[in-house]
């Protein structure tokens, strides 16, 4: 019988803007172990630079 | 710098001599080179920038590292490289905005007033470098006049090769001129130069609409140049769409800059060997939208094709699922759950409560007394420890908080620092790290009710902020333990729709190990891709839902339901009951979550002669017949598109998405088959957003012809004894232009099937379209307010199969946060009914957003806990005081305003 192949549950996210963080959000919360790599000091990305978002005029903060 | 001793204090920063651009203001201010990115920054931990600190460049300074009270400033950090084993990678590096510098038609770098978009969002935001104010940088006076200029950087190939379209700009552009107009003080005239106004995405023609009557102008041309005047302001010459050159005036102009990838990426990319699209984007296929070409990379964002927020949000969760799918063996092996210490009983203990005064570095001590507040608060009922923190969230200082309680047995805790909002659980978090039950719990605002808003009045500032927390106070002592109800989940879903996006999510359900439900109320799966030819990367689409049906047969974990639809829905998230009509009676499913892939219709037109010419079809019908065979397209010599068929007007207020890219990809197929053939594409915009435009410049190279037309002069259609004659109203000409044609295409609407049944018994909302509406429209595009239930694809909105494939890996994801945890914990801070006051006058369960409130068999109000969300409304509207709120008791409320 082939020996079942051994798998990692961790996973790496490249990138710390918002569908990085939501990606590392949701793998954690399914029971994953997340590395989420940033190379800025904050996490974020460019949305946190966004004053308003469309169309609903939320702050993007 | 030591991340566990740094409070964020900033006095690093304060001290630091050095000052460069801020790269967070796009470089319109100066910061330090020991910084923090910006007030949010999560983590908030501040760092120095070794190229531009004075002590790495020159050897001498640390002015840091002297006034650091916590000596967190280390200068001895290295680089470390570490090995890490992971099962799979996401790629999210994003984009860069597109830098316009280097172009000389842009007057960017020259001319002081020219802004980039991404600096004008720093002009407007309040954290920016005018606090807001809409000033322009080379006076900082208020602008009168402010021009927009679009598709800078894309659908470019001249100077900058981004023969893309960027997706985001027009509506981002319309956003910068709608809250731009907010913030003036004067009549702001905002203009904005476009090719085509691509509003295409759920709400976004509403938005438009909005702005034009809010007078923003929109001007169909593109610039020729910009010059410069004397005072600085900037004269735009541009020729209008019937060709006469015009010259406009100024204040400023923001370059509505598009979205590339930086060199920094595509290098990453190509050392990860992973294929890049032709705008360097990285290559994904239509029907695997998250999955790069190296086996076990996945990518989201605009990384994959520019895209939008809620999009990214989208194909974030798609690429969680599909990073997951083939590691479900290994789900929780590394991954640790949290243990605390076992829960303190205080029932009946006489209240201990411990005060802790926050002075938020400067945020509240520079404008509060914290000493004064600290001292007031030894003074009050039952306060048995009361101690000022420089920073309460820190790190230590939780670990501090946590012994203190245990040490001295303190049974309640208020912290008056900044807003339950963001720290609230936070601080819980400390208090069951301490052993008390988190509810015993309450926070006094004197940060962003107090010291913020009253900075010039520091002495009336303090006698706030002790009411504040006497207020505070008077709530905790009355605070009960609350137990939060355990959940069982079920682990299976239910799958309502068998299109694309319901097989997809069946089998990303199975791939995770979670059995499913599917349920189709037609005889086949497969939906309407069954009436699609091809995506817009031309892939056939038969053969791939073959492939999918055939996945689904052989998929033990699923169980397919044909001719079936759903009777009755009840139950909530993790215990779901729902009841199937199909050919074999009804079957009642027990499910833990639901997703709702319910699709939508195509709108059937009663003008330009369909319905009683054969030669004038939708596009599904074209495509349906020629991949029956009943359509030959090297037979068509003159085919018209009439774009806009029921959409974007007032019956249907909505871009459908997907038909001008459908339309060019016929087109491109009538020209394969026959170069020959004459082909027109009657349109009012062209919205090939990312890299479908290069699509529509393929259709221009090969001779397909676009004509625009708008909704006041709609093109019309009449039989002749030859053939169709097709009129409409050139606007570059203007006059009318006949076409001869033998198929009329028209690229109908897609129409919501407005499904008011799902809707009451999953307890979701739906728009004023129809379309299903979901939690949150930027970060929980697949999430509803109603816990457990998610949706995927057209039921959403209009969206081409890439995106309902990603938005099914999404729900899947969404779905498997749910169904991976055994049990769910739910917030103790619930309504409760005391049935003795209940007279079952209904106000309450009428009132209710979360249908949370049932009858029982006395015809008296109950309340079901696992819907419940603490909201209060039941509390407020009830005559007879019956409901009261956990955690926010009317007693609790009472003391509070009696303390006062």
């Amino acid at each position: 019988m082939a020996k079942a192949k051994q798998v990692t549950g961790a996973v790496m996210v490249v990138g710390g803007g918002i569908a990085g963080m939501q990606s590392a959000l949701d793998l954690a919360n399914s029971g994953y172990y997340v590395y989420l790599v940033e190379k800025s000091p904050a996490i974020g990305g460019v949305m946190s630079q966004l004053d308003k978002t469309f169309p609903t005029n939320d702050c993007a903060m | 710098m030591d991340l566990d001793k740094c409070i964020a204090c900033g006095a690093c920063s304060d001290k630091c001599p050095k000052r460069i651009p801020n790269e967070y203001n796009e470089g319109l201010d100066k910061r330090k080179a020991a910084y923090v990115r910006y007030a949010q920054a999560v983590p908030l931990k501040y760092g120095i920038d070794a190229e531009n600190c004075i002590y790495f460049q020159k050897g001498k300074c640390k002015a840091c590292q002297k006034f650091c009270p916590t000596g967190a400033v280390n200068y001895e950090q290295q680089e470390e490289v570490r090995d890490i084993q992971v099962g799979s990678v996401i790629i999210s590096a994003g984009f860069k905005p597109f830098d316009p510098t280097p172009y000389v038609q842009y007057s960017y770098a020259n001319f002081t007033n020219v802004v980039t978009a991404l600096e004008f969002e720093r002009i407007l935001a309040a954290s920016g470098p005018w606090m807001g104010h809409l000033v322009r940088p080379s006076d900082e006076a208020e602008p009168k006049k402010i021009a927009w200029i679009q598709c800078v950087g894309s659908r470019e190939v001249n100077t900058c090769d981004h023969p893309y379209c960027s997706a985001v700009c027009c509506m981002y552009a319309i956003k910068e001129a709608v809250i731009a107009k907010e913030h003036s003080h004067t009549d702001l005239d905002a203009a904005i130069f476009f090719m085509d106004m691509r509003t295409f995405g759920k709400d976004f023609e509403r938005y438009y609409e909005g702005a034009q009557e809010d007078g923003v102008r929109f001007i169909r041309s593109r610039i020729h140049s910009i010059s410069e005047l004397e005072d600085r302001s900037l004269q735009i010459e541009y020729a209008t769409e019937d060709g006469q050159a015009r010259v406009e005036t100024f204040d400023m102009v923001v370059l509505s800059q598009g979205l590339e990838t930086a060199p920094e990426t595509i290098e990453l990319c190509q050392k990860l060997d992973i294929d890049l699209s032709p705008g360097k984007f990285i290559s994904t296929s239509c029907f695997e939208p998250v999955t790069t070409s190296r086996p076990g990379v996945y990518v989201c964002g605009a990384l994959a094709g520019p895209k939008d927020i809620p999009l990214s949000v989208m194909e974030a969760s798609a690429a969680a699922c599909a990073a997951a799918g083939k590691l479900s063996s290994a789900r929780g092996s590394l991954a640790q759950e949290q243990e605390f210490p076992e829960e303190r009983p205080v029932a009946g203990d006489v209240p201990r409560v411990g005060v802790f005064v926050c002075s938020c570095g400067i945020n509240i001590a520079g404008v509060v007394d914290v000493e004064a507040v600290a001292e007031y608060a030894k003074t009050l009922p039952y306060v048995t420890y009361v101690r000022n923190n420089l920073f309460s969230c820190s790190q230590d200082t939780q670990d501090k908080m946590a012994e203190v309680i245990a040490e001295e047995g303190l049974n309640r805790v208020v912290v008056a620092a900044c807003t339950p909002r963001t720290h609230e659980p936070l601080f819980q978090e400390t208090l069951v790290n301490a052993g008390l039950n988190k509810y015993l719990f309450e926070m006094a605002n004197i940060r962003n009710q107090d010291s913020w808003v009253h900075s010039g009045d520091p002495e009336a500032a303090t006698e706030k902020a002790m009411d504040l927390v006497r207020m505070a106070v008077a709530k905790a002592a009355l605070l009960a333990p609350l137990q939060e109800v355990q959940l069982e989940v079920t682990p299976g879903a239910m799958v309502i729709g068998g299109g694309v996006s319901g097989m997809n999510a069946a089998l990303n359900l199975a791939a995770q190990g979670y059995s499913c439900h599917l349920v189709e109320r037609d005889n086949a799966l497969g939906g309407n891709a069954r009436s699609l030819r091809v995506t817009a990367q031309n892939q056939p689409i038969a053969p791939y839902l073959e492939e999918l049906r055939e996945r689904i047969e052989a998929e033990p974990l699923i169980t397919v339901h044909l001719n079936t639809v759903i009777k009755e829905g009840e139950g909530f998230v993790g215990n779901f009951k729902t009841t199937l009509a199909g050919d074999s009676g009804e079957e009642v499913v027990e499910h833990g979550v639901t997703l709702i892939c319910t699709g939508a219709g195509e709108y059937k037109p009663s003008e330009y002669l369909y319905g009683e010419d054969p030669r004038v079809m939708t596009h599904l019908e074209i495509d349906q017949a020629v991949l029956g065979g009943d359509l030959d397209l090297s037979e068509v010599n003159k085919a018209v598109f009439i774009q806009c068929v029921g959409s974007r007007d007032p019956e249907h207020p909505y871009c459908s998405k997907v038909c001008c890219t459908h339309s060019v990809e016929s087109a491109l197929a009538i020209k394969e088959a026959n170069p020959e053939a004459q082909v027109v594409i009657l349109y009012r915009d062209i919205r090939t957003f990312g890299e479908r435009e290069l699509l529509y410049k393929e259709a221009r190279s090969k001779g397909v012809l676009f004509v625009r037309y708008d909704l006041e002069h709609k093109p019309e259609v009449k039989a002749t004894d030859d053939g169709l004659m097709v009129t409409v109203r050139d606007h570059v000409l203007d006059r009318d232009l006949l076409i001869e044609a033998d198929l009329v295409g028209l690229a109908t609407a897609i129409v919501s099937h407005k499904s008011n049944d799902l809707a009451q018994m999953f307890k979701i909302p739906m728009d004023s379209d129809g379309w299903f509406l979901e939690a949150h429209q930027k970060l929980r595009p697949v999430d509803f307010a109603t816990d457990g239930v998610f949706m995927a694809g057209l039921a959403h909105y209009p969206k081409p199969l890439e995106e309902a494939v990603a938005q099914a890996q999404a729900a899947v994801a969404r779905a498997v946060t749910v169904l991976s945890s055994k049990e769910m914990m739910l917030p103790g801070t619930v309504a409760t009914i005391d049935q003795r006051k209940c007279v079952g006058c209904g106000v309450c369960w009428t009132v209710c957003p979360y249908q949370a409130i049932d009858q029982d068999e006395n015809g008296l109000a109950v309340v079901n806990e696992a819907l419940c969300k603490g909201c209060g409304t039941c509390v407020a509207s009830c005559r007879s005081g019956a409901p009261n709120l956990r955690g926010f008791t009317n007693q609790g409320v009472m003391a509070q305003i009696l303390a006062l």
